[in-house]
Order: structure tokens, then sequence, then C-alpha cells
């Protein structure tokens, strides 16, 4: 009796100790390609402007001090951490159901419209909390609609949600164009077509003690949030399983449809979100401006970041500089906007490419010795 | 002058429709070539922008546009070849793989185009059609561009090797089941890997005609989405060569609703029939996804249908 309950006992350990090990080498395998992937494209990156006959330790050191040396650039940083972690995980919650969903941009777009739209008869008659609060909702409830659609269109008429999404990024930017460039121009602005501006009583404020809005904020626990949501829920094991196999999800009884049409619609909120930031923080109205390539880079943050919620904070963050200090390296070394640009694209390839070497480095490998794991 | 207004919006949308559907068809083409072998390349959007910008560059340092089309033929399977080789290392997935590769081939043509955007290079120029009506506007609608009776004939060709060559045999036999086709001792991902190369040719070309004939300039803007609606175009033409050069007359004429509207003076809705393009494609996709034919018509391998 006691000789057993010891036996259980240890070989309970036994197990402990190797689920331990084998979650930590998988984790280490996920930490350790994509960085290899980073430095790879660092290095690439290298070769191309020794090419072209710019330094790339000049480059680099402008990266590191436009986007994190100051306290003024960490916060500039910040800031435009906040939309991408939001467009990050409007790419991160499909992928986890196995979509490929690439239209953060446009819900973006539409959703900092209609939040500066609904805003429009609202000024002035309405307090300035209630109003972000029906704006911010706007916004959520246009980009679930936007790209719960694409969902909904991918499982219910098998139309390819890349390329829907992609075509609605486009419909979507020429929806907002239509109505600034028409009947909600404001007139008293020649300059660029734009909606009436909210003012500056009904901006959202700054996070207290810094120069970050709060979308920052949201977009930290949203993304924690997200990560209960798709770990430690039945909901999120759902969705995972239909990732994994659609097929096997719908031979289990699982609603794969309504999985499907929550997920993108929550990736939809989040970018929907991003946009109000952008109009009730940042801009103050909404134009073309709006479409400034956040929707893209929240791709490449997504992918980076393995579809990690919590990952995807970092990946963020580090983006977010690069992208802050696009400005200080076109001054500084004669380098076309396009840099930044360029730079995500191969950082994409090569990240794409070091897919391929998941499972072939022998530390990482776990040790089964026959045994299920 | 006959007919009057609607008269003239009907040739201006012809005439649009010969100068706009031309990239599509050829963007269309390319895709269909890859798709045909098993493999999807959705960064054709990429290839476009790339290869306008080249052609430009080509045409302006050289003086000689026909160069600028070969070069943009070049960078179009430079980055074919690219998306052909990544795609063959096992566990990478071709759809992410072209999102990247659009990133990437608009980054670099970005970044070297920026010094091209204000000259101006030597054009394509043109074939006229329509001088025997004597109606002006009949003779400008007809103007068109060599490129497109190159388009027609690649289409032509590749519909008729796809049937009756054994290259088109084994092009088509990648793309419908590679385990036969590793049977007969055919490289399958030799075959795919070529084919997206030269799907990428046809693409960079489809950019050489954005950038040297209509619109003409270099900039930014030029491309806005068409590489990717070819993409779409394909699956509507349910990859024959022959009905995707009548889909991009259709996306031509689409797109030139809006600039026909406002050419006599209707700007109402002008931003609305911009998006008219996205929005015939999103609703083909709807009706074509679903319909028994396409399923039919499908390369087997194909990853991009369900």
């Amino acid at each position: 009796m006691t000789e057993a309950s010891g036996f259980v006992e240890v070989a309970s350990a036994e197990t402990f100790r190797r689920d331990m090990s084998i979650r930590l080498r998988r984790s280490a395998e996920y930490i350790c390609i994509p960085l290899l992937a980073l430095t790879m494209s660092a290095l690439l990156f290298s070769v191309f402007l020794l090419a072209i006959g710019k330094s790339p330790v000049e480059f680099f050191q402008l990266v590191a001090r436009g986007g994190f040396g100051t306290a003024f650039s960490i916060q500039n940083t910040l800031q435009r951490a906040a939309p991408l972690i939001l467009t990050g995980l409007a790419v991160a919650i499909p992928a986890r159901i196995g979509l490929i969903m690439i239209g953060g941009e446009g819900a973006l777009v539409l959703g900092g419209f209609a939040s500066a739209a609904i805003a429009i008869p609202m000024i002035d008659h309405v307090p300035p909390i209630p109003t972000l609060l029906v704006m911010a909702i706007a916004g959520a409830a246009t980009g679930a609609l936007w790209v719960g659609l694409a969902g909904a269109l991918r499982h219910y008429r098998g139309v390819n949600e890349t390329i829907s999404t992609l075509l609605l990024t486009y419909i979507g930017i020429a929806i907002m164009n239509f109505f600034v460039e028409g009947s909600l121009r404001d007139l008293t602005n020649p300059n660029k077509p734009s909606t009436k501006p909210i003012g500056d009583a009904y901006m959202i404020g700054k996070i207290p003690g810094t120069d970050v809005h709060w979308g920052l904020a949201i977009g930290i626990v949203l993304a924690i949030a997200l990560q209960i949501l798709m770990t430690r829920t039945t909901f999120g094991f759902a969705a995972r399983v239909t990732g994994g196999n659609a097929r096997a999800a719908l031979a289990q009884g699982l609603p794969v449809g309504r999985l499907i049409v929550i997920c993108t619609s929550i990736a939809g909120v989040c970018a929907g979100l991003a946009g109000f930031f952008e109009v009730a923080a940042i801009q103050g109205r909404a134009n073309a401006s709006l479409a400034a390539g956040y929707g893209f880079t929240g791709i490449l943050v997504s992918f980076l970041a393995r579809h990690n919620p919590i990952a995807i904070i970092f990946v963020a963050i580090l983006f977010g500089g690069i992208v802050a200090s696009g400005g200080l390296i076109q001054r500084r070394m004669d380098l076309p906007d396009a840099t930044v640009l360029l730079l995500q694209g191969l950082t994409f390839v090569v990240l794409l490419v070091s897919e391929t070497l998941y499972g072939r480095f022998e530390i990482f490998k776990v040790k089964t010795n026959g045994e299920r794991t | 002058m006959s007919g009057g207004t609607p008269f003239i919006v009907l040739v201006a949308i012809l005439g649009g429709a010969l100068r706009v559907s031309t990239p599509f068809m050829f963007v269309a083409l390319g895709e269909c070539l890859t798709e045909k072998s098993g493999r999807v390349n959705l960064g054709l959007e990429g290839t476009l922008v790339l290869g306008a910008m080249s052609a430009y560059a080509v045409s302006y340092h050289t003086g000689s546009p026909w160069l600028g089309v070969l070069a943009a033929g070049c960078a179009g399977s430079a980055l074919g070849a690219m998306h052909g080789f990544i795609c063959k290392l096992p566990r990478v997935n071709d759809v992410a793989i072209g999102i990247a590769m659009m990133l990437f081939g608009t980054g670099i043509a970005f970044f070297f185009g920026k010094a091209y955007i204000q000259p101006t290079a030597p054009r394509l120029g043109s074939i006229m059609l329509g001088d025997w009506t004597g109606n002006p506007q009949l003779a400008t609608a007809l103007q068109i561009n060599p490129l497109m009776i190159v388009g027609i004939l690649v289409a032509i060709a590749m519909w008729w090797a796809f049937a009756n060559t054994r290259w088109g045999l084994i092009v088509r036999m990648s793309g419908d089941s590679a385990p036969s086709a590793m049977a007969m001792g055919v490289s399958v991902d030799l075959v795919r890997f070529l084919a997206t190369t030269a799907g990428g040719f046809l693409a960079g070309v489809g950019g050489a005609f954005l950038s040297l004939y209509y619109p003409g300039s270099w900039n930014q803007g030029l491309s806005s989405g068409q590489g990717l609606m070819a993409v779409a175009l394909v699956i509507f033409a349910r990859w024959n060569p022959l009905r995707c050069v009548a889909a991009a007359f259709l996306f031509g004429a689409t797109g030139a609703i809006g600039p026909a509207l406002q050419s006599v003076g209707i700007t109402q809705g002008y931003y609305f029939f911009n998006a008219a393009p996205y929005i015939l494609t999103l609703f083909i996709m709807i009706a074509s996804a679903g319909s028994s034919k396409a399923g039919r018509d499908v390369p087997g391998e194909l990853s991009i249908i369900k």
C-alpha cells in the first residue's frame, strides 16, 4: 500500500518534470527561431545597405536612438505600438482558427471613420466621456462587421479569406473617401479632405505621467484577455481545435461557423478600436492619414509573434520603434521613406523561410523513448 | 457626334476597358500558369509594382521602352523564382509567402523608385485601330497598345499548349495530382518553380504597361490591388487562359465606368465607381466560390479553394 502510493508520487513528479522540459524546449524553439530570423534579416539588410553605399552601423544606431534612445522617443514608439498591438491581434485571432486574414487596414480605416462620423452630431451636445464611449463602440462594431463579414463569407460561401479581406480593405478606404470628400467633408478645412474635427475637449487623454494615449493600455489589456480566452477557456480550445483541423472539429460537433464568425469579429473589434484611437487620440478627425499602413505592419507583427497575443505586445513595441525612427533615418541618411517598408518585407520573407527550421535542431527535440507525450 | 451623352460614355468605357484591361490580363495569365501547376502566388501585386518601376527606370536610362518591358519581365521572374524557391521548402505556407512577397516587392519598388517619380521616361507607342471610322472619339477609344495584342497571343498560345503539348500536360498534372506526376518521373517542385517564375515574368510585363502606357507614369499609387484582383479573376475564369482575357476586359470596363462618367461631368459617386472593380471582384468570388463548375475545373492541388 505505502509502496504503491510512493511509486505514484515518484511517477507524477517524473511526469511533471518531463512535461516542464517539453514545454521549455518547445517555447525555446518558438523564441529562438524567430530571433534567428530577425538577426538574419538584420544581417541581410546590412549587406543591402553596404551594397548601396550606406552604413549599416549608422542605420541601426539611428533605429536604437530614434526608437528607444530617449524618454521622448520611447513614448513616440509606444504611441505607434498601440495600433500595432491591436492590428497584430486582428491577424492573430483568426490565425488561431486557421484563417489568414489581412484586412486589418480596412477595418482600422472604417472603424476610425465610423467613430469620427458618429461624433459629429454629438459634439457640444453630449459630454466627452459618453461621446468617446459611443465612438469606441461604433468603431469596434464597424470593424467587427467588416472582418466578421469576411469570416462568414469564408465559412458559408467558401470565399478565400485572404483575398476577400484585402478587397474589403480597398472598399473600406473607398467608402471613407466617398464620405470624407462628399457629404461629411469639413468645408472650413481646404487643405485635406477630412471630417469635422472632434475638438480638443473631446480627445481621449494621455495615460497620466506619460505622453502615450490610452490605446496602449487598452491594447495590452485586450492582448492579455485574448491570450486567456484562447488558452484557458472552452471557447479558445474549440477555436484552436478548429484551427488545427476544421473537418475534425466539425466531426466533433463543434459549431465551426459560429466560432469562425466570433473569432473574425473579435479581430475586427481590435482593428476598429485601433482606428478609434487613431481618431480620438492622434488625428482628431477622419481622413486619408488613417490608412498609414498599421494594418499591414500588424500582419508582420502577428507572424513574428507566432500569433501569440502576449508576444504581440513586445513585437509591436519593437516595430513601433522601427516605424518611429523612420523619419530620423530618412533625414540623417538620406534614404527614401520606403526603407522601413523594405526592411519589413525582407523580415517577413526571412521569417517565413525560417518556418522550415522547426523540428530540425537536435537541441529542441523532445526525447520520447517511444512513450506517449 | 451621333448619339449624345450615352454614346460618349459607352465609347469612353470601351476605350477605358481596352486600356485598363491589359495589366489585368498579364497578371491573370501569369497567375493562371502558376495555379495550373498547383501553387498560388498572392505576391503578384508586389510583382506588378516592381515591374512598373523597373520598366520605367530602364526606359528612362536606355531610352527604349521595350527594353523596359524586358526588364520588368526579368524583375518579375526574379520575384517569381524567389517565391517558387521558398515554397519548395518544407512547412512553408504559400499564401503567407505571397503576402510577404507583396510587401517585399512593393518595398523594393518604392525604395528604388523614389528617384523616378519626377523624370519622364519614353513611353510605349500605340496602334490606331479606329482611324477608318472618321469619328475622333471612337478613334481615341480604339487606340490600343501592342502589349495588348501580345497578351492575347500569349493567352491563345497557353490555351493551346495546355491542351496539346507535353509541357502543358506536365504542368496540368503537377497541378491536379502531384503523386501521379511524380510517378511519371516529373519533378513537381521544378515544374512549379518554373511555372511561378514564368508567371512572375508575365505579371512584371503587366506592370510595365502601367508605367509605360496607361496611366503612363511611375508613382507609388500606380497599382492599387490590380495584382490581387487578377488572382480572383483567375478563379472566375476557371483556369482557362481565354476566359482570363474575357474576364480582364470585364474588369477593365468596370474600372472605366468612373472616369468615363467623370468625362461627361458626372462626378457624383466617383469614389463609389472607383471601388466598383473591388466590389465586382468580391461578388464574383462569392458567386464562383460556391459554383460546381469552379469545383470541377480547379487544379486538385490548389490550396486557395477549399
